[in-house]
């Protein structure tokens, strides 16, 4: 890991809160992996039973769905947007897939493109509403959240269908790779290939950099010839698909496709990206701090519950930290150049 | 700059369209309203189906409203204004704020209604004039009898997990929760409290949500805080089939048994396939039915309806379900359950 802080200099004579700050500036994801083990090794030691190869197995296994929507948000809050309707995709394309088997008799392969496909349009509609109509995503996003779960409830009857009535590929993501006895699922492995793939692309390509640019200063990035609608657009439709890839996920995870879960899964994406240090103005961040960040909340609300700490506690540690996450976020920001 | 216009002229054009509809209305037929909490969740569309069947044959104009989510009490408030404009009779409501609804039911009152709460009561609950429900208490009271039947000897070594609703200790969930308790034998301390029991064959608490993310997440959790769980209470079906995935996962399904409330299809399915051990179930059809039939006689010659001998609602009846019966504790089998199940 090189970092690169050619826009400023550490002095000798800084204070250790300053060298902090320089240090955190030039790379944002050691602030939450920080956070991350120092609750490892404090519930470890609150807890025998926390630091074990299965416990930590579940861990990943719980926060899989979550760090997937994540990841697509992520895409999101770099360009300064953000996204309400993530979990609301995620749902409605779990429960598309599961009724292309049952009710139209697809086979599984050709039912979960085609899920793919719808997520992806949905994310398509959001990435025009913002672009084409120049909403703001906020509110752009309010609306399709309320459409696309009401179009889930419509569809599904609000019914669940069993994981029995679907070919088996439909719920392959919930089966596990035994490693000793930590477990790893395809789901997980398949969450932590996107995640690998997107911090390449990130880094390395130029839809990367364009993404960055973009959210770093919009006009900025027009005036230097970067097509910044397309590159919003993008970054909707590929977070779509992300959406719709976690709905597979989730499907596996529950044995069944039910319309009745993910209402709170916009806020805990947005939890994820948060804590991992991306920033919500755009521009900063990426995606392997989200990953830390999701690992964050589940670690806490593991440990908390393996402590016995009551359920309401356990939200408000977790309301808690974000807040701690944005105040640093703004405090980094402040780095004198 | 004629795009303004075009859109008020949509705007109209549609305005006009939902004012179409709403006129038109059935005659002379009084009308009923039927307020859910959601209209997603298959208990409320259940109730809903039933409560139109029983409106086509008294001859009652059906008015159904529902809130946007669980605890959505603003829609339900505009419900009743609505209801009173249209000069209804009565109605009956599943409150989503059993508390924050009250001032609304007033106010149909002073319009001479009929209020009934239906599956859950208003507090306090005579401020309105009947209250429709399952015994959740009993409920899990039943569960609570059969898996202490099922343990037999072995009652001393259980070792339970217990999957509730969420943090907010409402009504049902308190109920289920500290009925099942004592009906297994265990002291229950304040039983509108869930959670200050001290016995220790509880192994934990965790909250589901009432759907089959949250039974998977909650369960696999607890196993983690005690691997010797080997008995499970969930709130509800969809919570069940979660806890079965993780239990499944972990290798623990064949010796975890599994109980439940509601006594939807699908759970009296996982009855059939062994899933959950046994489920109370309710009958949101007769629930809506009765409801109906009591506003409607209102209508006609102002009679109210009585409670239930010994309780202070209406009692529309728990069935215990399952194919493993106990002796002591009557039961019904998963066929039976089938035929009668709702969703």
């Amino acid at each position: 890991m090189a970092t690169t802080t050619a826009d400023f200099e550490v002095k000798q004579h800084d204070s250790f809160g300053l060298r902090v700050q320089h240090l955190l500036h030039g790379n944002p994801v050691l602030g939450p992996l920080a956070v991350l083990l120092v609750a490892i090794i404090a519930f470890s030691i609150v807890n025998a039973r926390f630091f074990s190869a299965a416990n930590l197995s579940l861990v990943l296994l719980q926060v899989t769905v979550i760090a997937t929507l994540a990841l697509g948000q992520t895409l999101i809050i770099l360009t300064a947007g953000i996204d309400l309707s993530a979990g609301a995709i995620a749902v409605f394309s779990s429960i598309l897939m599961a009724l292309f088997c049952t009710d139209a008799g697809m086979p599984g392969p050709i039912a979960l493109l085609l899920g793919f496909a719808c997520g992806t349009a949905m994310g398509a509609i959001n990435g025009a509403l913002v672009t084409r109509i120049k909403l703001p995503p906020f509110i752009v996003t309010l609306g399709t959240l309320t459409i696309f779960f009401s179009l889930n409830s419509v569809v599904s009857n609000s019914e669940t269908v069993r994981g029995t009535d679907m070919p088996g590929l439909m719920t392959w993501t919930g089966e596990s790779i035994p490693i000793g006895s930590f477990r790893l699922s395809y789901g997980s492995i398949i969450m932590l290939l996107l995640f690998g793939f997107f911090a390449y692309a990130l880094s390395s390509t130029a839809w990367g950099k364009h993404v960055y640019a973009t959210g770093d200063d919009v006009e900025a990035a027009r005036l230097a010839g970067i097509r910044t609608g397309r590159v919003l657009f993008s970054v909707y439709t590929v977070a779509g698909l992300l959406y719709a890839i976690a709905g597979w996920i989730l499907i596996g995870r529950l044995a069944s496709a039910s319309p009745n879960v993910g209402t709170e899964y916009n806020l805990d994406s947005i939890t994820a990206v948060v804590l991992g240090g991306t920033s919500l103005f755009g521009g900063r961040g990426g995606v392997i701090g989200t990953l830390i960040g999701a690992l964050i909340v589940g670690v806490f609300r593991n440990g908390l519950q393996l402590s016995g700490v009551e359920v309401v506690w356990q939200g408000f540690a977790i309301g808690l930290l974000v807040l701690i996450a944005v105040s640093l976020d703004q405090w980094i920001r402040k780095v004198k150049t | 700059m004629r795009q303004p216009s075009r859109l008020v002229a949509a705007a109209g054009c549609l305005l006009l369209a939902l004012a179409g509809a709403a006129c038109n209305r059935g005659g002379n037929e009084e009308v009923v309203g039927l307020i859910t909490k959601t209209d997603t969740n298959p208990f409320f569309v259940t109730m809903k189906q039933g409560a139109q069947k029983s409106a086509d044959q008294l001859d009652v104009d059906l008015q159904t409203f529902a809130g946007k989510v669980d605890g959505d009490n603003e829609a339900q408030v505009l419900a009743i204004e609505n209801l009173i404009s249209f000069g209804a009779k009565g109605f009956l409501i599943t409150p989503n704020d059993s508390k924050a609804i009250v001032p609304a039911i007033d106010r149909a009152h002073e319009a001479e209604m009929l209020v009934i709460a239906l599956d859950t009561p208003v507090e306090p609950a005579d401020a309105a004039d009947a209250t429709f429900a399952t015994d959740n208490f009993e409920a899990g009271r039943l569960i609570g009898q059969w898996a202490k039947a099922k343990f037999g000897r072995d009652s001393g070594n259980a070792k339970i997990a217990m999957l509730d609703l969420n943090a907010n200790q409402v009504s049902v969930d308190v109920q289920r929760d500290q009925g099942f308790l004592e009906g297994f034998g265990i002291d229950i301390g304040d039983p509108g409290r869930i959670g200050d029991e001290n016995d220790p064959r509880i192994a934990g608490h965790d909250v589901t949500d009432g759907n089959e993310e949250g039974g998977r997440t909650a369960m696999e959790n607890l196993l983690q805080k005690d691997s010797s769980i080997n008995l499970v209470y969930t709130i509800n079906e969809p919570a069940a089939a979660g806890a079965y995935e993780a239990l499944k996962a972990a290798g623990k399904e064949r010796d975890v048994t599994i109980v439940s409330v509601d006594g939807g299809c699908p759970g009296v399915d996982n009855v059939a396939n062994g899933v959950i051990g046994a489920t109370s179930m309710q009958f949101p059809i007769r629930m809506a039915e009765l409801g109906v039939a009591a506003i409607a006689q209102y209508a006609k010659d102002g009679t109210r309806p009585q409670n239930t001998a010994g309780k202070n609602f209406v009692d529309t009846g728990v069935q215990l379900i399952t194919d493993d019966p106990q002796a002591g504790v009557e039961a019904k089998d998963s066929a039976w359950g089938k035929q009668n199940c709702w969703g």
